[in-house]
């Protein structure tokens, strides 16, 4: 390896090190987005009057293995709502 | 004798703790298992468990617990000569800090990545968390108080760093922006930010209109402002003010729209200062011209340099980051080792770079025991000898004086300035967290619990009168810092020890400086509680520190009697867990 490959590397560890606070909390404004999105597609579902619940029923196919992830890091095995059987 | 010949010596003994001590630590006391499934692979979710590279995480790691507190202790501790401060921060690092550090790293790897407030509770008992939690409440209030005093007071000593600072603000927000809404990377713009910072420090050291004074905007020292507020005080309260009000919104925003990126820069600057003073140090070769030791009559150094200097040798916030996000990124537990243990050691060689600063600024020992004339002076003066001592290290490497003390100032306040943001955040979540578990609703409201925070903090700075002037009133609590500091050391050294012996294993290695740092602490408290600030000894009565000092000393007292009724029950089912 010539030197610059070496400094090359020793400049992707430093950002690496770096990044990896933002990552953290970067995902964690994701995730907390991602599970309002979740609560607005099953709010009929829930008992939520959801006047754009025909589209939203649209995207189930998509959501529905992040459902199954939300249901599973909340500490659920099974899924929760009746309507919705991910697993 | 030649400076170089300490940075050596710390250097050769932090080596041969790592390599043969840390070693045995970890495959005899420890048993680190690399087969172990750790909690970032068991619960990877992709935000806080997410295995990571172990050099990744040890810079992580370091950059959390690294601030402005390895750089204020020993620049203080120094009053007793550089030798007692010197040989508490190496043995401290390899002895103590580093068995802790690497301790509560794997603890919590141990029991679900969980912190040590939440272990506090598993294994000592409810009571003791909430003890806890008040004694980190005082804590984070202390951190308040005293860092809002000593940023003013460098703001009004050097206010050519003022601007840098502030320039600071808006491009963190703009870095903040443009790496979570346009996904842009960090590295390049936070690279140009530091350099627009220095850049703009080197402006306004020299030129005198673009340093904020505002003592000569105020009429000078002499002058009365408002409200028989001279210019020097009118200064603190502005500063003050304002440094509490970008507090609140720094505490309240999102993380990711200006702490991270600007975490992110002051990290840059982190690894720029470490290497300026040692590159200067080498260059310069200055010998030291503090004494080794220094006999002095008001404060003994034993027990006092051992909670004076607490970051730097051992400190119980290291437990808590460890615990709280470091341990839910191990990729591996043989990691723990480097990570956990050379952690602590890189706040050692902060701490060393900080001794060996302010044992060569000074002309000769006349000048030194002169700055140093006694505990109170050397407690108001240790930041800015440092600044003095590391900007003259600075000048080796080519850097003019002036524009090196601006910017070893802009790196001082910048870390200044995170440890106040963060310990008003922290603030925050335990008044909401005692406001949820005494069931009183309103406590729990971010705005409500922030408000609390902020004008808490506002009060001891500026109501009771400080041994530093106007502004200082934190500095009347200060001396509880340090113990509370490493009271919470104690007790997640104790939490190890409980973990160790429950599972059948040798617990001398943590029990040893756990006695050491519980008897030091208590003792140094007893001796302040009892023969200086009840007024029974030769100094005057100070009831503020004599109560607020009893109630932490009968709490520590507490926890200290919790833990040993759990460390000493004969309890056949360990409480955690037994996978190992």
């Amino acid at each position: 390896m010539d030197i610059l490959e070496k400094f090359k590397k020793v400049i992707t560890i430093y950002d690496e090190i770096l990044q990896q606070p933002h990552r953290t909390e970067i995902a964690r404004e994701m995730r907390e987005e991602e599970d309002l999105f979740t609560l607005l597609c099953f709010s009929e579902m829930l008992g939520l009057p959801n006047p754009a619940f025909y589209y939203t029923l649209e995207l189930y196919p998509f959501v529905i293995e992040r459902f199954h992830d939300w249901h599973l890091r909340m500490g659920m095995e099974k899924s929760p709502l009746n309507g919705i059987r991910c697993c | 004798m030649n400076s170089v010949w300490l940075a050596i010596i710390g250097f050769i003994v932090f080596a041969l703790g790592y390599r043969y001590y840390s070693k045995f630590i970890a495959e005899k006391i420890y048993r680190l298992d690399p087969d172990y499934v750790t909690p970032a692979h068991k619960y990877d979710d992709g935000v806080d468990f997410v295995p990571t590279k172990k050099v990744v995480l040890w810079g992580h790691h370091f950059s959390s617990v690294a601030g402005a507190s390895p750089i204020l202790g020993p620049a203080i501790a120094l009053y007793w000569g550089w030798g007692p401060a010197f040989l508490w921060v190496i043995l401290g690092t390899v002895f103590a800090a580093g068995v802790h550090d690497f301790g509560t790293l794997v603890l919590s790897v141990r029991n679900k990545g969980q912190s040590i407030g939440t272990l506090t509770d598993r294994l000592i008992g409810k009571r003791a968390k909430m003890l806890f939690l008040f004694i980190i409440l005082i804590l984070v209030l202390m951190v308040n108080a005293v860092f809002a005093w000593v940023i003013s007071n460098l703001f009004i000593q050097f206010p050519a760093a003022v601007i840098p600072i502030f320039i600071e603000i808006p491009i963190a927000i703009w870095i903040g922006y443009a790496v979570y809404k346009r996904k842009a990377k960090m590295l390049v713009p936070s690279l140009i930010a530091l350099a627009v910072m220095y850049g703009s420090a080197v402006l306004t050291s020299k030129l005198p209109f673009l340093q904020i004074d505002l003592v000569r905007y105020f009429g000078g020292a002499d002058n009365t402002v408002l409200f028989g507020l001279d210019g020097v005080s009118m200064s603190f309260f502005v500063w003050i003010v304002i440094l509490l009000v970008y507090c609140y919104f720094a505490s309240t925003l999102p993380v990711w729209k200006l702490l991270q990126p600007r975490d992110y820069i002051n990290s840059h600057q982190l690894v720029v200062g470490l290497i300026m003073l040692y590159a200067g140090l080498l260059v310069l070769r200055p010998e030291l011209t503090a004494p080794m030791t220094n006999e002095v009559s008001d404060v003994s150094w034993f027990p006092l340099l051992f909670i004076t200097i607490a970051c730097g040798a051992i400190s119980g916030f290291h437990g808590l980051v460890a615990s709280g996000t470091t341990s839910k990124q191990l990729d591996k537990e043989t990691d723990a080792r480097f990570v956990g243990y050379l952690g602590s050691v890189g706040e050692g060689i902060l701490a060393l770079i900080s001794i060996i600063a302010v044992a060569t600024l000074f002309a000769n020992a006349g000048d030194f025991r002169a700055a140093y004339s006694d505990f109170g002076a050397a407690s108001l003066g240790g930041m800015s000898n440092f600044i003095n001592g590391a900007a003259q290290l600075a000048t080796g490497i080519a850097i003019p004086a002036d524009i090196a003390r601006t910017i070893v100032t802009v790196i001082v306040v910048s870390f200044a300035a995170t440890s106040l943001d963060t310990s008003l955040r922290l603030m925050r979540y335990i008044i909401s967290e005692i406001g949820s578990e005494y069931n009183f609703k309103p406590l729990t409201n971010m705005h409500v619990a922030t408000s609390v925070a902020v004008v808490s903090s506002a009060a001891l700075v500026l109501i009771p009168k400080g041994p530093n002037g106007f502004g200082s009133g934190g500095y009347l609590l200060w001396p509880l810092f340090g113990t509370s500091n490493q009271l919470l050391a104690g007790v997640s050294l104790l939490l190890i020890s409980v973990w160790l012996k429950k599972q059948g294993r040798n617990f001398f290695y943590t029990f040893v400086p756990m006695i050491f740092i519980f008897s030091m602490t208590l003792y140094a408290m007893f001796v302040q509680v009892v023969f200086q600030w009840s007024g029974l000894g030769e100094t005057d009565a100070n009831m503020l520190l004599f109560i607020l000092g009893g109630i932490i000393f009968v709490f520590a007292f507490w926890i200290i009697l919790e833990a040993f009724r759990v460390f000493f029950k004969t309890d056949k089912t360990p409480p955690i867990d037994t996978s190992m």
